[in-house]
């Protein structure tokens, strides 16, 4: 994907409504008929950055290239990038088959042309059959579909998804994001898709960009960005993690908790504090006597596929997942091996995350009176 | 169950009263007028002489045709672009095209007599270039401008309603699938707005075919439309039979030229417009 051409290269893009600066500072380069996904937080700029390739927006600084042409000043309506909106948008006036048609209708394309197109799109999304109906009396799951194919059948050649899957109950929203890949690769074109859903993300995309506050905090492909996530808000936002105080004294020797571990990470200058990422599946639950660490569980949940136990260190709370059972206020060992510790340098974000003594910052937030809601970007 | 439907009945049954006393019976009294001779006895008469007004029904839906447009043409730019202006431009625009509707409308269309009089503030105005005066007062042009005048905000109200609440992102969809601005306006905009559009003619449409007060002032009685006869019947010739008769066929007429237009507006709108 990588050795594909650029397709979309966003520069230096900044953009405020207000006050509020919106995006700041974007750079972001997509290879053609790469999947790429937008992940962050409602607000940080996720669905602005899609408004902008789309030509809904204008950025305030910086520049749209398209196939290495700038297309700031090019509207919508002559970009070659078709949309799939969160509600979908059908056209409530027209039918199933009318809507597909629409954007070939304004290319003036032949009736019989439509007609086959119309067709092979209804097959691609596995509505067959589905022309002479009326949209406003088909299912979340089917409009979703319509969608798809307006928008794919005039071939884009980027297609652009706001949160397309956010409408739609849990079982069919896996379904579509198979199907969504599916058709990915199909047909070979680029897709950017918008989620705040980090699960969708990793399972979707070829490359994830973390956003958060306006910022890109993270580019790299699912697994670099579990595994090697760049600071403390990546490591959160992505999955469950421990993220600790640290400091590195020496290349593959990193100090937390009070002790002294060995690990793989190096690079650093010597005695740099750092962060240090431990996701709770890498831990194992080990007697205390044989445990690097050793702490008082406080809590034991059972998940299903593992028990989720919180372990009291030095007043700070680990998450552990474990199919090894524990009682509350047992004393227990954790073990770590090198390869799992991921040693992060400081951020702004450091020592916000990654303790589980209280609930998530958006339970807390719900909670909290002075804090207004603010609508999605 | 069976106690909430008890309650709606309760509930209800102020309306229904008032519907049966202010409505139906009305409509029955209508009825019978129409149907009776002055002695009260059954007769098709009245009926058969409103073959001698067609051309004054003809007239006043013509009337009320080119009013309605009038009004169609100035409301729906009008609406379009204050949907699209800021929140508080719109609050103030629409406060000011609801201000009249507080004053009577009779005094509304007095006063047009004194702006397009012979000696009124227009022909004052001209006089001072030493132009006209000219007779702009009882001309078939002032009965239409009072009808637009005074009906405008019953055209603009509805579009402006259906046109705001339009969803944003199928504007944007259409951009988005090749559409410039006047195809998006023709394609999604248009065919959108179509509840709004049926909503304002309607209520444009019916207040002017049967208007009388209009023609009287504005028209000077030059102009003869339905309404002016049904009130001389009431009024002058106490002809109560010829007068019903003929308020029953406007009504017809008028559920005929409401079932065209719904026949071809397709009533699959999702409502929340004014009607």
């Amino acid at each position: 994907m990588k050795n594909n051409p650029v397709i979309i290269d966003l520069q230096n893009i900044s953009v405020s409504f207000g006050q509020q600066k919106v995006l700041d500072n974007i750079n972001l380069q997509i290879h053609d008929g790469e999947f790429v996904t937008l992940l962050g937080p409602s607000g940080c700029g996720k669905t602005t950055t899609l408004r902008i390739i789309a030509g809904f927006l204008i950025p305030d600084e910086g520049n749209v290239i398209f196939e290495g042409k700038n297309i700031n000043g090019v509207p919508a309506y002559k970009r070659q990038v078709n949309t799939i909106f969160q509600r979908y948008a059908l056209f409530p006036h027209l039918n199933v088959y009318e809507n597909i048609a629409f954007g070939l209708r304004l290319k003036k394309m032949k009736e019989k042309d439509i007609q086959n197109k119309v067709k092979e799109m209804l097959e691609l999304v596995n509505l067959k059959g589905f022309g002479p109906r009326d949209v406003n009396l088909l299912s979340g799951g089917q409009q979703q579909r319509v969608a798809i194919a307006r928008a794919l059948a005039v071939e884009p050649r980027v297609v652009l998804l706001d949160e397309p899957l956010g409408a739609l109950d849990l079982k069919l929203r896996k379904d579509m994001q198979v199907e969504l890949k599916n058709i990915q690769q199909k047909l070979g074109i680029t897709f950017i898709y918008v989620t705040h859903d980090q699960e969708e993300a990793l399972s979707m995309s070829d490359t994830i960009v973390v956003m958060n506050e306006g910022k890109i905090q993270h580019i790299g492909t699912p697994t670099d960005v579990y595994n090697e996530p760049h600071n403390a808000f990546v490591a959160d936002f992505i999955g469950e993690s421990n993220i600790l105080d640290g400091v590195m004294h020496e290349d593959f020797y990193v100090e937390f908790s009070g002790m002294r571990f060995q690990c793989v990470d190096r690079g650093f200058m010597k005695d740099e504090p750092v962060d240090v990422v431990i996701r709770p599946e890498d831990i194992d639950v080990v007697r205390p006597e044989k445990g690097m660490l050793k702490g008082k569980v406080t809590s034991v949940t059972f998940k299903g596929v593992h028990y989720e136990i919180i372990v009291d260190i030095d007043n700070f709370k680990w998450m552990i997942q474990t199919t090894q059972k524990a009682e509350v206020n047992d004393i227990i060992g954790l073990d770590i091996k090198p390869d799992e510790m991921h040693i992060m340098k400081k951020s702004k974000y450091s020592g916000l995350y990654g303790d589980y003594s209280s609930f998530s910052d958006e339970f807390d937030e719900l909670s909290d009176p002075t804090i207004t809601a603010e609508g999605e970007d | 169950m069976k106690k909430s439907s008890f309650v709606q009945t309760v509930l209800n049954s102020p309306y229904i009263i008032w519907s049966a006393i202010f409505v139906i019976v009305p409509l029955l009294m209508v009825i019978y007028y129409a149907f009776t001779n002055e002695s009260g006895d059954f007769s098709l008469n009245n009926i058969i002489e409103i073959k001698d007004y067609a051309s004054t029904f003809l007239l006043s839906v013509g009337y009320g045709a080119v009013a309605t447009f009038i009004c169609l043409i100035l409301a729906y730019p009008f609406a379009y672009f204050l949907s699209h202006s800021g929140a508080s431009f719109q609050r103030m625009s629409i406060m000011l095209v609801m201000l009249p509707m507080w004053m009577s409308f009779l005094i509304r269309t007095y006063s047009w007599m004194t702006i397009l009089g012979d000696s009124g503030l227009i022909n004052r105005f001209l006089g001072l270039f030493s132009i006209g005066p000219a007779a702009m007062l009882n001309t078939p042009q002032a009965v239409i401008l009072g009808m637009v005048y005074n009906f405008l905000p019953y055209m603009i109200l509805p579009l402006y309603t259906v046109i705001s609440k339009m969803d944003g992102s199928l504007i944007e969809a259409a951009q988005d699938l090749g559409c410039g601005k006047l195809q998006t306006l023709k394609k999604v905009v248009l065919p959108l707005s179509v509840p709004g559009i049926a909503s304002g003619v309607t209520m444009v449409f019916v207040p002017s075919v049967s208007t009388f007060y209009i023609t009287q002032k504005l028209g000077g009685g030059q102009i003869t439309l339905i309404g002016d006869v049904i009130e001389g019947q009431f009024q002058t010739a106490y002809n109560y039979n010829l007068g019903a008769a003929l308020s029953l066929v406007l009504m017809v007429m008028i559920l005929i030229c409401l079932g065209v237009l719904g026949y071809f507006t397709d009533d699959k709108d999702d409502g929340g417009v004014l009607m």
